[in-house]
């Protein structure tokens, strides 16, 4: 039953999307790319980037566009209930006990623990998008074919950004522009 | 009931929703401009108490925003118009682009410009995750390094469930909670 998957794999991403934004990549790429199969790499890697460019969360983004994509206008609206219906809960209880007992600190020293380990997935989802965009054909091919278009965009990206602390969003269509240009100057396009 | 603050908090997270980009934390500062600052329903002492709750409960930061100030000035009917309109905006947005993301997928131009924000992307998801590394870094605690790493190699060479690792870490910082007031009560006795 595909409305009911969708809303189990996205309450599982409302619930455990510890940090916000970012954080909730990680259990998409593992609910929706791994466990699924509802998105390839690929449009994953896409949906990222027009999460970017849109308002509004990741996490909201997604339950809506796979939705959508999987099972209609029906699946978007189950995969959103799905996601934000752990928010509601959690967010109740949390202001009841704060104020029942005016403290917050083993929930605090949870969350400080949490970081580190959210850090450390996202990156591993911010790698599951790089590495098929400079390596297409896999990680185990990288002695023999490396997009080194796609690599050299992403350095100056980073450098960029690091740099210059430019803004998101015109970074990521500076090099879709880029791109687009290279194409249609190599007439490839 | 109060229908005219609902209507309020509705259009209010309905506007917020659709024209803030920069993620959660940009929503939540916004969201005590207009209730705190402006409308002055909610006193800022207890935002600062309403705002930690929601950037410490899972799932999307300006989700839980909504649902906290909703709550505080309507309670449930509250919640529900201030989820309604966080959510809309995104939930149209991104229905209309799925719809149009399947027609224009195959698109050489397009292609080519999706390609190309792989890499901006990529760089913008390496460049937050180096940023929040070096913040961890800084602060020289040993216990959360290991959480760091362990948690990337678990998760990016060995595939470990990313909802495994974070119930891991949250049994870890539950522990290290109760050790440290028992602590503290020692000490009080």
């Amino acid at each position: 039953m595909i409305y009911l998957q969708l809303f189990l794999a996205f309450l599982q991403i409302g619930a455990f999307s510890f940090g916000g934004g970012y954080a909730a990549m990680p259990l998409i790429q593992n609910q929706v790319i791994d466990k699924y199969g509802w998105l390839s790499t690929s449009d994953f890697s896409d949906l990222v980037t027009i999460s970017q460019m849109t308002p509004g969360p990741i996490a909201v983004n997604s339950a809506t566009f796979v939705g959508n994509q999987v099972a209609g206008i029906l699946g978007a609206i189950v995969a959103t209930i799905g996601v934000i219906l752990p928010s509601c809960i959690f967010v109740t209880l949390l202001a009841w006990l704060y104020v029942k007992y005016k403290n917050l600190k083993p929930l605090q020293e949870v969350l400080s623990a949490l970081a580190p380990a959210v850090i450390a997935m996202i990156t591993t989802a911010g790698l599951t998008i790089l590495v098929p965009t400079v390596v297409p054909s896999g990680f185990a091919n990288i002695a023999t074919d490396v997009n080194i278009r796609a690599f050299v965009l992403f350095l100056v990206a980073f450098f960029v950004l690091q740099k210059y602390k430019t803004d998101p969003i015109l970074v990521m269509v500076g090099c879709g522009v880029a791109e687009l240009i290279v194409q249609f100057a190599t007439s490839s396009l | 009931m109060n229908t005219k603050k609902l209507r309020k908090i509705f259009f209010s997270t309905l506007y917020l929703s659709s024209f803030t980009f920069g993620g959660g934390y940009v929503i939540v500062t916004l969201l005590k401009k207009k209730f705190v600052d402006e409308l002055h329903w909610i006193d800022e002492k207890e935002m600062l108490d309403l705002v930690a709750i929601a950037q410490s409960s899972p799932g999307a930061i300006a989700v839980n925003g909504s649902i906290v100030v909703g709550y505080k000035i309507c309670g449930i009917p509250g919640i529900i118009c201030a989820v309604l309109g966080a959510i809309i905006p995104p939930f149209i947005i991104l229905s209309l682009i799925s719809a149009c993301y399947t027609a224009f997928k195959n698109n050489s131009v397009i292609k080519a410009l999706l390609l190309g924000m792989r890499s901006g992307v990529s760089a913008v998801i390496i460049s937050v995750v180096y940023d929040m590394t070096k913040n961890v870094m800084k602060e020289k605690d040993i216990s959360k390094i290991i959480i760091l790493i362990a948690s990337f190699i678990a998760n990016y060479y060995f595939n470990v469930n990313a909802i495994f690792i974070i119930l891991i870490v949250i049994v870890y910082g539950l522990i290290k909670a109760f050790i440290k007031a028992r602590k503290e009560r020692e000490v009080l006795k």
